[in-house]
């Protein structure tokens, strides 16, 4: 039976978000605990590791978040590990987002660093919509139940844009405000 | 319990591999003309544009910028057939990679704009070359040649990025992965080779640009 696309449907969005915002959170946390180790090898006086490092970054940013979606969901059960899409996607964008960090990590002062751990943040909110690929139920993945039952795709998606921009323009501004505040002070 | 890698079955299906390396290589090259002529557009709108127009460019960028191009690609492939635009996978694609790039290309090339010194466009028009005169030679070719690092690695992104339209079924490299799994079973292996392909594809991508960066401003 297809059923009216209304406010309630809206409040389900709304609140599948806050798995949008766990996930970020999570891989948030992990991404800093592995690129803490990563920028530590990476100043150690013991070349093979720097090269590792070096190597880990290339590849990470070489290849796409969704492959490593695939690749640790199919892969940790390989090793041993049994796997929910949860734990799939929480490794795999800490994985992601760990190469990303260099940048953020490395300036001294925490003040230069917000501005890119702000947008670090965005973009890890936008690519958690991925995890819905394999059918983890974030922001995305509710819209497509939702677009599926209801049948008004357009408007399903319409909202489910906007709560990202909800979620990402605040902190984009945030971010642009602290950065021009930081030219100023130069 | 043990589990053997075996890559033979997934080497067996080197063609379907094959076609959906051309299908990436496809959609990133026209995603990439098609995003910078946009980006160059809207950024000199941006710009040198009247207060409206710089309004609606910068809510575009906004927009784009703030959202996961995921859900844009849905919104073009399931949610335009509501108003009667029924547009293949391919094409959906296509649309959605430009609108996508077109505005992060718009940021990077107001950048480049916007450190080009106003006296040297001044000097541009004391030596009476017309508007678009001064714009082709006096500030885009500079700013190009400032901006092209960051351009470079927004494409590459782009070219990752691109895998995306696998869900919309569109015949990509990484939907070669997914008919290569459900034939052959072996996921790991697949997903693994595919990941390999795609950072060959980086490098590729950024050994070209490198190369088109010495042959358009070292060269010289």
């Amino acid at each position: 039976m297809i059923r009216e696309f209304g406010l309630i449907d809206v409040m389900y969005l709304i609140a599948a978000a806050r798995w949008t915002l766990a996930l970020t959170a999570t891989a948030f946390i992990g991404a800093s605990l592995i690129g803490i180790v990563i920028a530590i090898a990476r100043i150690l006086p013991f070349a093979p590791l720097r090269w590792l490092a070096a190597a880990y970054i290339h590849i990470v940013q070489g290849t796409p978040l969704l492959v490593w979606l695939f690749v640790i969901f199919f892969g940790l059960p390989l090793v041993g590990i049994s796997v929910n899409p949860w734990l799939a996607a929480a490794t795999a964008f800490s994985v992601y987002g760990s190469a990303l960090l260099r940048y953020v990590i490395v300036p001294q002062s925490v003040r230069v660093a917000i501005p890119p751990t702000v947008g670090f943040l965005v973009q890890l909110i936008k690519n958690t919509s991925l995890a819905a690929v394999i059918g983890f139920v974030e922001l995305t993945r509710e819209g497509q139940l939702t677009a599926a039952g209801t049948y008004k795709p357009f408007a399903v998606y319409i909202t489910v844009a906007a709560i990202y921009f909800a979620m990402c323009f605040p902190l984009s501004q945030w971010s642009r405000s602290i950065e021009r505040k930081l030219d100023v002070a130069r | 319990m043990k589990y053997g890698l075996q890559f033979r079955d997934v080497f067996a299906a080197w063609e379907s591999i094959l076609e959906g390396v051309w299908i990436t290589l496809l959609l990133s090259g026209l995603a990439m003309i098609g995003g910078l002529v946009i980006g160059i557009a809207c950024a000199a709108a941006r710009v040198y544009g009247p207060s409206w127009l710089r309004r609606i460019v910068g809510t575009y960028v906004e927009v784009i910028r703030n959202t996961p191009l995921l859900v844009q690609l849905f919104l073009i492939f399931f949610g335009l057939p509501s108003f009667g635009v029924r547009l293949d996978g391919l094409t959906a694609a296509i649309i959605a990679l430009v609108i996508n790039l077109g505005a992060y290309t718009t940021e990077i090339v107001r950048a480049g704009l916007e450190a080009v010194p106003k006296a040297q466009v001044e000097a541009g028009h004391s030596l009476g070359l017309s508007g678009l005169q001064v714009f082709r030679y006096v500030v885009m070719f500079p700013a190009l040649k400032a901006m092209f690092p960051a351009l470079a690695s927004q494409f590459v992104l782009l070219m990752l990025a691109t895998s995306v339209v696998s869900q919309i079924s569109v015949e990509d490299l990484f939907h070669a992965a997914s008919i290569v799994q459900s034939r052959t079973f072996r996921d790991f292996e697949v997903y693994t080779v595919i990941g390999v392909l795609y950072l060959g594809l980086a490098f590729a991508f950024r050994g070209l640009f490198a190369g088109i960066y010495y042959w358009a401003f070292v060269r010289r």
